[in-house]
């Protein structure tokens, strides 16, 4: 921010503004922070996530009051909430909807910034903290899924654990080290439990982190313009961008109509349908854990399913599963390489060429398909499917050198289009 | 671009596909509003059901309030033993008993709708038919070779299993026919049945009804402040260019 832009304050504000940077850091923030003003729907997203986010801590710090963490008591305390407990119902749905919510959110955000070119130069590290937060989120949902300790909670976790297994060499180690026994139990609970509850504070540091860097870069736009190399000076500033406004009140009063609007989505689902439809609870999950009794079908969330489907669309090979476990996690770490695998002179998918647009879009359909087929009992023809769409998956990104070069772009505007 | 709109609208088709898997089940078509539907599903349960099944996170109390049972009937006719209002509605049996008698526990029932669905429960308790080849002489369709009798037997009477064609093997049931010999009429026993399908549907999620009543006043609220919200974004935007 440049000198004459400093606000002096009086009175209380200025007494806080001495000793701590209050208003330096509401204006560098929000109130002359510029953001461009040509922000669509997709830019709904970032806002939403952080509420949820919020949503999550709140009413997961209240589920904690009243859960115990034992596989003795776990289901009994969760149904102790869902009858006993003061609103506990709701505290409880709220959360198992914000859960999906969260992933739906920033599913969306994510496909936002591979459409406008979000991850591209300067903007590569703020994409990368956005992965990490991913996985963060990731963990955080796994880790919470065991907790109620119910038919789908248990075996999805024994499942997913023994993953780890098929490391060559230190697997079986590896695993039980994960659990602390040889199968999931007690000790397994604590320990998710205990992770479940903190990782949420490091996401809301990574959070912190990404709009740090956000606002070090500026915001991204539907065209993918630099509004920073354009023209200077708008109303409010002769050094802002001319194509910017500032986020606040701009910005946040368009997001209170996002806001709510997310929000009668969100309390449709918690009010009328709070299972949706067996995607966010799932029915087994009604049924107490046993280690005794083996689901005829097994299916991790929704949100995993996409990966879950490329591990089972691999082929075991020299007689271990490891090669569906790379592959797996390799969909989620290619991701890191995003920022370089995009050779187009053009960020925004507005002024690139057909090839792009064709593959972006045979990209979100292949997640979509694969979250379908992963949630699916196998058969012959969805491991078919599923190979199919799983090698799209990956060739968007590593064809995504060779294409994004060829492909033919549109020329860009000087300024933001309206 | 509307292109990867309609692509993200699609992300929606896995709900509608998550269909469930096995025998056809029938409508149980019940009614949580009626009251009395479901205090006769609670009496049909404390009588024939809980001698073994428990609804263990069930509290006498909190079903005689929603059901509009009274506490003088509810202390008459539904606390069985020492049990006081209070109380989750447990059976008397110890389970290691029950598993001397059928080789497994009972389960308990709270949950069954919801992991069943009330449309199981429903075709379940219609599905019983005759099969010497069991214990007890029964066995469910829905439920190849549950260790569970038919307690409801001398209600609707037995049916006789509608066999599957050979098929270079032993026969298969595949339907149950019309049961005969019991005391009820086969509406009656539909109604019966349907009225423990109700009880246990409620049992699973007491909230339930309330839950849907609140989200009405929730979705107008939110409908109002959208007005509000819009306007207000509507004014501030005037002047972006």
């Amino acid at each position: 921010m440049s000198a004459e832009e400093q606000t002096t304050t009086t009175g209380f504000m200025g007494w806080v503004d001495k000793r701590f940077p209050a208003t330096k850091v509401w204006n560098e923030h929000l109130a002359q922070y510029y953001a461009p003003k040509n922000f669509n729907f997709w830019y709904f997203f970032g806002s939403l996530a952080i509420l949820v986010l919020v949503i999550q801590i709140l009413t997961g710090l209240w589920l904690a009051m009243s859960y115990k963490p034992s596989a003795a008591e776990a289901y009994a305390s969760v149904e102790y909430i869902m009858r006993d407990v003061e609103w506990g119902w709701l505290i409880r749905y709220v959360h198992s909807t914000g859960a999906s919510a969260f992933f739906i959110i920033i599913y969306l955000h994510m496909f936002r910034a591979l459409m406008y070119g979000s991850y591209r130069k300067p903007r590569e590290l703020l994409w990368i903290i956005g992965v990490v937060i991913y996985l963060a989120m990731m963990a955080t949902a796994f880790f919470g899924y065991l907790l109620p300790w119910g038919q789908m909670s248990y075996w999805g976790a024994q499942v997913i654990v023994n993953l780890f297994a098929a490391v060559p060499g230190i697997g079986e180690t590896l695993s039980t080290w994960v659990r602390g026994d040889y199968v999931i139990s007690d000790v397994t609970l604590n320990r998710f439990y205990a992770f479940h509850f903190v990782v949420p504070f490091i996401l809301a540091g990574l959070v912190f982190v990404h709009i740090v860097a956000l606002h070090a870069v500026g915001s991204n736009n539907p065209d993918g313009i630099e509004i920073k190399d354009g023209p200077k000076g708008n109303r409010w500033s002769p050094n802002a961008p001319a194509d910017g406004i500032p986020f606040h009140p701009y910005y946040t009063v368009k997001d209170v109509v996002g806001t709510v609007v997310f929000l009668a989505l969100f309390f449709a689902v918690v009010f009328f349908a709070p299972t949706g439809g067996g995607l966010f609870m799932e029915a087994p999950n009604f049924q107490p854990a046993n280690p005794m009794v083996t689901p005829l079908h097994i299916a991790p969330v929704w949100y995993f399913t996409p990966f879950y489907a490329m591990l089972r669309a691999v082929p075991p090979m020299w007689d271990s599963q490891f090669p569906g476990v790379v592959v797996m996690f390799a969909a989620i770490l290619i991701m890191f390489a995003l920022p370089w695998l995009d050779r187009s002179p053009v960020k925004s998918v507005r002024y690139k060429g057909i090839v792009t647009k064709v593959a972006l879009a045979v990209f979100a359909v292949s997640f979509i398909v694969l979250a379908y087929l992963g949630l699916q009992p196998v058969s012959p023809l969805s491991t078919l499917l599923a190979q199919i769409f799983t090698a799209l998956y990956f060739a968007f990104f590593l064809l995504m050198p060779i294409y994004s070069k060829l492909d033919k772009v549109k020329p860009v505007p000087e300024r933001v289009t309206e | 671009m509307k292109k990867l709109i309609a692509a993200f609208a699609l992300s929606l088709l896995p709900t509608l596909g998550f269909a469930f898997t096995g025998p056809q089940t029938l409508s149980a078509n019940i009614d949580l509003r009626d009251q009395a539907s479901l205090q006769n599903g609670a009496r049909y349960f404390m009588n024939y059901c809980m001698g073994c099944h428990s609804l263990k996170y069930m509290r006498y109390n909190r079903m005689a309030a929603d059901l509009g049972i009274d506490d003088i009937t509810l202390r008459k006719t539904f606390l069985v033993g020492d049990a006081k209002p209070g109380d989750t509605m447990t059976t008397a049996v110890r389970p290691e008993d029950l598993e001397t008698w059928f080789g497994v526990p009972s389960p308990d029932l709270t949950l069954v709708t919801r992991w069943r669905s009330p449309d199981w429960v429903y075709t379940y308790l219609k599905s019983f038919y005759a099969d010497p080849t069991r214990p007890f002489g029964v066995n469910n369709l829905m439920f190849p070779n549950a260790a569970m009798p038919h307690v409801l037997v001398d209600l609707q009477g037995l049916a006789q299993p509608v066999m599957a064609a050979h098929q270079a093997g032993t026969p298969v049931a595949e339907g149950v026919g019309p049961a005969v010999g019991g005391r009820l009429s086969a509406t009656q026993y539909d109604t019966m049945v349907r009225d423990i399908t109700a009880f246990l549907t409620y049992a699973g999620e007491p909230v339930q009804l309330e839950r849907q009543r609140l989200g009405v006043f929730v979705l107008l609220f939110l409908g109002l402040l959208f007005i509000v919200a819009y306007s207000m974004k509507k004014e501030f935007w005037k002047d972006v260019h």
